[in-house]
């Protein structure tokens, strides 16, 4: 169980974009979080996926509570988490063909045995060819791109997917092909998933479970009256 | 080289009037015919990003151009705008107001295409705006060079021009890193409408825009269209189109596969493409299941129809190229029944 509590973090410790929010995500089960650009819901995501410090607030990890963020966090909490961004293009490195992208996790994780058949698994399932794992980024295209990232995301097999705003950039037919892949890993795995986007009919589509950013700010915080954070 | 009508339409901009030649009701505003865009690659490949689109576009009315990403719909948008990389060859007609812009030089595309006959609305306002200069200090330098204006009647020029989009004059010396994406579009939108230009190109102009703003750009589009200029939009975003469009064109592969109007292709009788068809039906408030397999590559393009190999409906007819008949390019056009 992913458990935030009492979450404040931004950029400047003057002016937070999240203010004291709470969010828990159970086992296999798939949360999205709706709300409008810039109301602090891709910071919430980074801190949940260990990538962005919080300035305040718990967060427990299946009970274990989380002491370090980024490269300071244990190996085993870091690699519990798949994430994946919205933009392709600025979360791939450019010099790497689609394959040593896919694998690069596995390289930094030392996981080299069999890292070249999990490539090729992981390529089957989200649906790109041979040919396309031999290009560099700026030989596909987003939605391409797109597929190459969600499985760099799987490829430690995580038990968490955090998802933030995967399918923003994308066509119906890609977008429905991702969360499709997504959906099958995590019925073989049992993962799971926080997805953040401000599309309400696909987050309803998708996951279990929708929650709308001002209700955490809200209802999941019966304590003290706080500043209202300035939402959009 | 065709600069016969520039002389002309230069003028009519310096009394500060009605913008570029308007066609008369009826004519088309753009006219594209056989339109074809091929990249010369190394090795003496070749890329064919666009093949052979044709389709026509009228005072107030809003054309929604919807494809996935690389199927060549920005290449269009370049090509109507002057913008191709240098190893683009192109073929065909792109005619507004007698120009054909696929014929014209450099000199005559920056002075009387872009901006006067064609208004860009970029994809990317944060990105398309001058960041070390404030909004009044862009606007302004645009209408300078667009309609000629100088001193005091540029100042209130620019102020009107800003209006029109409906962006704030309290933020006008604002720096675009100050303004939310909303006001950044609208920054954007101003620029593009201040030549009064009769076409408006908008190259996926709700990418990465929450809902709201979704539809806020769109509805503020669309009123521009209403207004009398003749709308492009070039967009990933079915929904978007649905809300916008008076017609939709469906591109795959390069290709104009179905060319139709809007209500009929989101409504009754649905599109009778197969692959629009299951762009439709990839929604998450339709069937929510994505089309099988990937768009081929743009550089190794079957003989036949490039669909066929993703299509449930595919025969061995489907070895050569369906032409655009009825407005639609399909051999096995989809009955107007939705299952």
């Amino acid at each position: 169980m992913l458990e935030l509590h009492r979450i404040t973090a931004g950029y400047d410790r003057r002016a937070p974009v999240v203010r004291d929010v709470s969010l828990t995500v159970e086992p296999g089960e798939a949360v999205g979080l709706l709300g409008p650009s810039g109301c602090g819901k891709s910071t919430l995501a980074r801190v949940a996926s260990l990538v962005h410090r919080p300035d305040s607030g718990t967060y427990l990890i299946d009970g274990e509570s989380v002491r370090a963020w980024r490269h300071r966090a244990p190996r085993e909490q870091r690699t519990a988490f798949g994430v994946v961004f919205q933009q392709p293009r600025q979360a791939a490195d450019p010099r790497l063909r689609l394959t040593d992208l896919i694998a690069e996790p596995l390289r930094a994780a030392g996981r080299r045995t069999g890292a070249e058949e999990r490539v090729v698994e992981l390529a089957g399932r989200v649906g790109l060819s041979a040919e396309l794992l031999g290009r560099r980024p700026h030989e596909v295209s987003d939605g391409q791109l797109q597929r190459a990232c969600l499985a760099r995301a799987l490829v430690l097999r995580p038990r968490w997917l955090i998802c933030d705003e995967m399918t923003a950039m994308l066509d119906a037919s890609t977008t429905a092909a991702l969360v499709a892949a997504v959906e099958d890993y995590r019925r073989e795995s049992g993962a799971g998933l926080l997805t953040v986007g401000h599309d309400r009919t696909l987050l309803n589509r998708w996951c279990d479970r929708t929650v709308h950013w001002t209700e955490l700010t809200q209802a999941e915080n019966p304590s003290p009256p706080k500043n209202k954070p300035s939402g959009a | 080289m065709t600069t016969s009508s520039r002389p002309a339409c230069e003028d009519t901009r310096r009394e500060g009037g009605a913008g570029a030649p308007l066609p008369a009701a009826d004519d088309p505003v753009l006219d594209v015919s056989g339109l074809s865009v091929r990249f010369r690659m190394r090795g003496g490949r070749q890329i064919a990003a666009v093949t052979d689109a044709s389709f026509r576009l009228r005072r107030g009315e809003c054309l929604a151009l919807v494809g996935e990403s690389g199927c060549g719909k920005s290449v269009l948008a370049s090509a109507l705008l002057g913008l191709l990389p240098a190893n683009a060859q192109t073929a065909g007609r792109a005619v507004v107001g007698g120009l054909d812009l696929l014929a014209a030089d450099e000199r005559t595309l920056a002075r009387t295409v872009r901006g006067r006959r064609v208004g860009l609305v970029p994809q990317s306002p944060s990105a398309h705006l001058t960041p070390v200069r404030t909004v009044r200090s862009q606007l302004q330098e645009t209408v300078r060079e667009l309609t000629g204006a100088r001193g005091s009647g540029l100042r209130a020029r620019a102020e009107a021009a800003a209006e029109r989009a409906a962006f704030p004059a309290d933020h006008l010396d604002r720096y675009p890193h100050q303004l939310s994406g909303g006001l950044a579009q609208r920054a954007a939108t101003a620029l593009a409408l201040v030549g009064d230009a009769p076409l408006l190109l908008a190259d996926e102009p709700t990418t990465g825009l929450d809902r709201d703003l979704v539809d806020r750009t769109v509805d503020e589009l669309r009123r521009h269209a209403d207004a009398g200029h003749a709308l492009l939009m070039i967009t990933h975003d079915l929904a978007a189109a649905e809300r916008i469009a008076d017609r939709v064109a469906v591109m795959y592969a390069g290709r104009i596969v179905e060319l139709t109007d809007a209500p009929a292709f989101f409504g009754e009788p649905g599109p009778r493409h197969p692959y629009a068809r299951g762009l439709l039906d990839a929604l998450p408030e339709r069937a929510f299941t994505p089309i099988p397999g990937m768009p081929p590559e743009l550089g190794a393009l079957p003989t036949g129809c490039a669909f066929a190999a993703r299509c449930g409906h595919a025969t061995t007819t489907c070895e050569t190229v369906p032409a655009l008949r009825n407005g639609t390019a399909c051999h096995h056009p989809q009955e107007p029944t939705r299952a």
